[in-house]
């Protein structure tokens, strides 16, 4: 007898029912040879198509998305170029775990293995940066890898996973039933909160004299923002971030020095070179964040809470370790804090300090004398730009330079690529950003090397309505390449100068969208009021000084200590 | 510090080329792998000889623990352990005398020689790693002409 809930369909259908069941509205993607099949059923399903002109985009708009919707984005690529066009945006997902579902068209089944026309064996390829992939080879598959694909996708340390699934597997029809739930043995995303260690940890926070917060990017995944707060508001500890934690806590907050690193605050490097307890929540100690692992953590007592249990010990030695969500545990640790009626003086000798250090920093600190220096248009877009926007960044000096001079106030508003560092990120998940949040402004800072790499996402941003603002700042150049070759290569120029092309205004508007130069502060601020009042992208080519660097700078294989300052 | 790892993994096609290409990306050390489905066949079990410093042992279990296709990890302690690999010595016999001192060998390691044609021998030996190797000293001045091991297989008792 036929189960009553299975009905005959083809795996596209299948495909599509079960991202319906998901709660999917819209797919990135591109169609081609391989995935023909279940665009045919796309076609057919209430699924939006926002359609990509490069597959790279389609995955970075599915980060976007996912990141600012904490539901995973789907993005469609076809077999061979078409998947292996998607891998440098899965991987980008990985290296900041985003939540993202990626669906690939693959050969006929019986052709895999045979060198087939576009194929690649993608499964493989992609084994290393994503957090699980399926192949299915039967239709009869698909709703159950959909489900344990999405579960996988967004619970624990969320991250990409990957379905390739063959043409004749989309074309051919079978009797499809729908898994209510899934089970996978392998597989223990959440943990109970862990309570011993966590009055460890209250007990070591308390009885040290030089105490800090170190908020990382999981502290945006799992928006424990209002924990985190409380939690420094009533220890009156200090927070710092890394440069993925920026924006856990509101950067004009009086505990906050920013984040700290390669390009941190000064400030916040100099107070973290002088801690003797930190309490690190969801980061991975990344080296761009701490300079050298040895050092870092020399006559420092570490408080290590993460999602991830391997993350545990990889780069740092903990002395107490807290495994589990993030916010479960910091609630947990508040609820304890709280029945202790525990309340530290806002007067205390080394909150004094801290804030004498962050002071001097904040007023003595060198900065370009130009009108157009990279803090005086950054601080100019703050002060425009209402507080719940979001933003996100490309890769490169502007990106360093938002770290620095872009105070993030509203919790969880900024969003960039950290850890793969990959160029051309910005601008596509500025417009998965906006799909997930249309109710809000949505602006990518960039530079014109990454922009270059993405722009024709222009196309999609004017054709399927979805406005976001590019804030260009300018310099003709590949800006920290050239900072590089300035600072360690004595000024060996090579491979950096972009001379001025293309024209930016000009490129916009031969997209449809609206290009604006701004060449002073003024012209900036009515170009980004014009931006926000217009419903199409707007692109505003900011040129600045080529030769300006990012400063403060820990170099490479150095520790926070020696820290380059502006001379 | 050498280890043996004990991994019960789901069994699914591509489960080897993930285990191994975790050690390679990662930087781990694979000295020995050896794979084989288990009573219940929706699992294999995989061993794994490693060698790192605590540190690094440690990272190589949670991040075996953190792929989704693998159940369990464990390190075995090879004092509680029975762990044994298995080697197959190809010899020729150039001197009669050669096939007495070689039985006598074998026989003190509990090695079975298989006779095969125009006085090639195979001699095939369940043992330790280090009882191997301390074997294949001894019988290298007879002239090994082929040799095969399949790496450490084990079970922890308690």
């Amino acid at each position: 007898m036929m189960n009553e809930k299975m009905e005959i369909m083809n795996g596209g259908k299948a495909l599509m029912k079960a991202l319906e069941k998901e709660g999917v509205k819209q797919v990135f993607g591109l169609p081609g040879g391989a995935n023909l099949p279940m665009y045919d059923e796309l076609y057919k399903s209430n699924i939006r198509h926002i359609l990509v002109r490069h597959e790279q985009s389609a995955a970075h708009m599915a980060d976007g998305f996912g990141r600012v919707s904490r539901k995973p984005g789907v993005c469609f690529a076809t077999s061979g170029p078409g998947s292996t066009n998607l891998l440098t945006g899965i991987a980008t997902a990985q290296a900041d775990s985003a939540p993202m579902v990626a669906v690939t068209g693959q050969v006929p089944v019986k052709m895999i293995g045979r060198d087939a026309f576009q194929e690649s064996d993608i499964i493989g390829m992609s084994n290393p940066c994503v957090k699980y992939a399926f192949q299915p080879r039967t239709p009869e598959e698909i709703p159950e890898i959909v489900k344990k694909g999405f579960y996988i996708a967004e619970t624990g340390r969320p991250g990409p996973v990957l379905l390739d699934i063959p043409k004749d597997v989309q074309q051919n029809e079978a009797e499809i039933t729908f898994p209510e739930e899934v089970k996978m043995p392998g597989y223990h995303p959440w943990t109970d909160v862990d309570i011993t260690n966590i009055e460890r940890a209250i007990d070591l926070l308390l009885s040290s004299e030089k105490p800090i917060i170190l908020a990382g990017g999981g502290t945006i995944i799992s928006s424990a923002f209002a924990e985190l707060q409380s939690i420094a508001e009533m220890l009156m500890i200090p927070v710092v971030t890394t440069f993925k934690g920026k924006g856990s806590f509101p950067e004009n907050h009086p505990l906050s020095l920013g984040p700290i690193g390669m390009h941190g605050h000064a400030e916040a490097n100099k107070i973290m070179t002088e801690v003797d307890c930190v309490l690190a929540i969801g980061t991975r100690f990344s080296d761009r964040s701490v300079g050298t692992f040895e050092e870092f953590e020399r006559n420092l007592k570490i408080i290590h809470m993460d999602v991830d249990p391997a993350e545990i010990g990889k780069n740092q030695t903990t002395q107490v370790a807290i495994v589990g969500d993030v916010k479960a545990s910091l609630r947990v640790m508040l609820k304890m804090l709280v029945k202790k009626a525990f309340k530290k003086s806002e007067d205390n000798k080394w909150l004094k300090h801290v804030n004498e250090v962050k002071d001097y920093w904040r007023e003595n600190l060198k900065l370009h004398p130009g009108e157009m220096s990279a803090a005086k248009i950054l601080r100019k877009l703050r002060e425009v730009l209402p507080k719940e926007s979001i933003v996100t960044t490309e890769v490169g000096q502007h990106q360093m330079w938002a770290s620095l001079f872009f105070d993030v106030i509203h919790p969880g508003t900024f969003f960039s690529s950290t850890g793969l560092g990959t160029m051309g990120w910005g601008f596509p998940a500025s417009i998965g950003a906006k799909v997930a949040r249309p109710d809000v402004p949505v602006l990518d800072i960039a530079g014109e090397g990454s922009f270059n790499m993405t722009e024709n996402s222009l196309a999609t941003s004017v054709l399927d309505n979805i406005p976001v603002i590019v804030f260009l700042v300018n310099n003709f150049s590949l800006g920290m390449v050239a900072q590089w070759q300035r600072t360690f290569y004595e000024k060996r120029m090579i491979g950096i100068d972009l001379k001025n092309c293309p024209d930016y205004v000009k490129l916009a508007e031969s997209y449809g969208a609206q290009g604006i130069r701004a060449q002073s502060l003024d012209e900036l601020e009515k170009a980004i009021k014009t931006g926000l009042s217009s419903d199409v992208t707007t692109v505003i080519d900011i040129p600045i000084d080529p030769e300006e660097d990012v400063l403060p700078f820990v170099a490479p294989g150095t520790s926070l200590k020696e820290m380059i300052l502006p001379s | 510090m050498w280890a043996i790892l004990s991994i019960r993994v789901e069994n699914r096609p591509g489960i080897l080329f993930k285990v191994s290409n975790l050690f390679r990306a990662r930087n781990f050390n694979i000295d020995s792998l050896t794979v084989g489905v288990m009573e219940d066949p929706s699992f294999a079990k995989m061993t794994i000889t490693t060698v790192g410093d605590e540190k690094q042992i440690a990272q190589i279990v949670k991040q075996l623990d953190k792929m989704i296709d693998t159940i369990e990890v464990k390190i075995l302690d090879e004092k509680k352990s029975v762990y044994k690999e298995l080697v197959l010595f190809k010899i020729k016999l150039s001197k009669t005398s050669d096939s007495t001192e070689i039985n006598k060998l074998a026989n003190t390691y509990g090695a079975k020689i298989h006779d095969e044609q125009n006085d090639l021998i195979i001699i095939e030996l369940t043992s330790t790693p280090d009882q191997i190797s301390a074997f294949e000293e001894l019988i290298k001045p007879f002239g090994i002409l082929d040799s095969a091991r399949t790496g450490v297989t084990a079970l922890q008792g308690s």
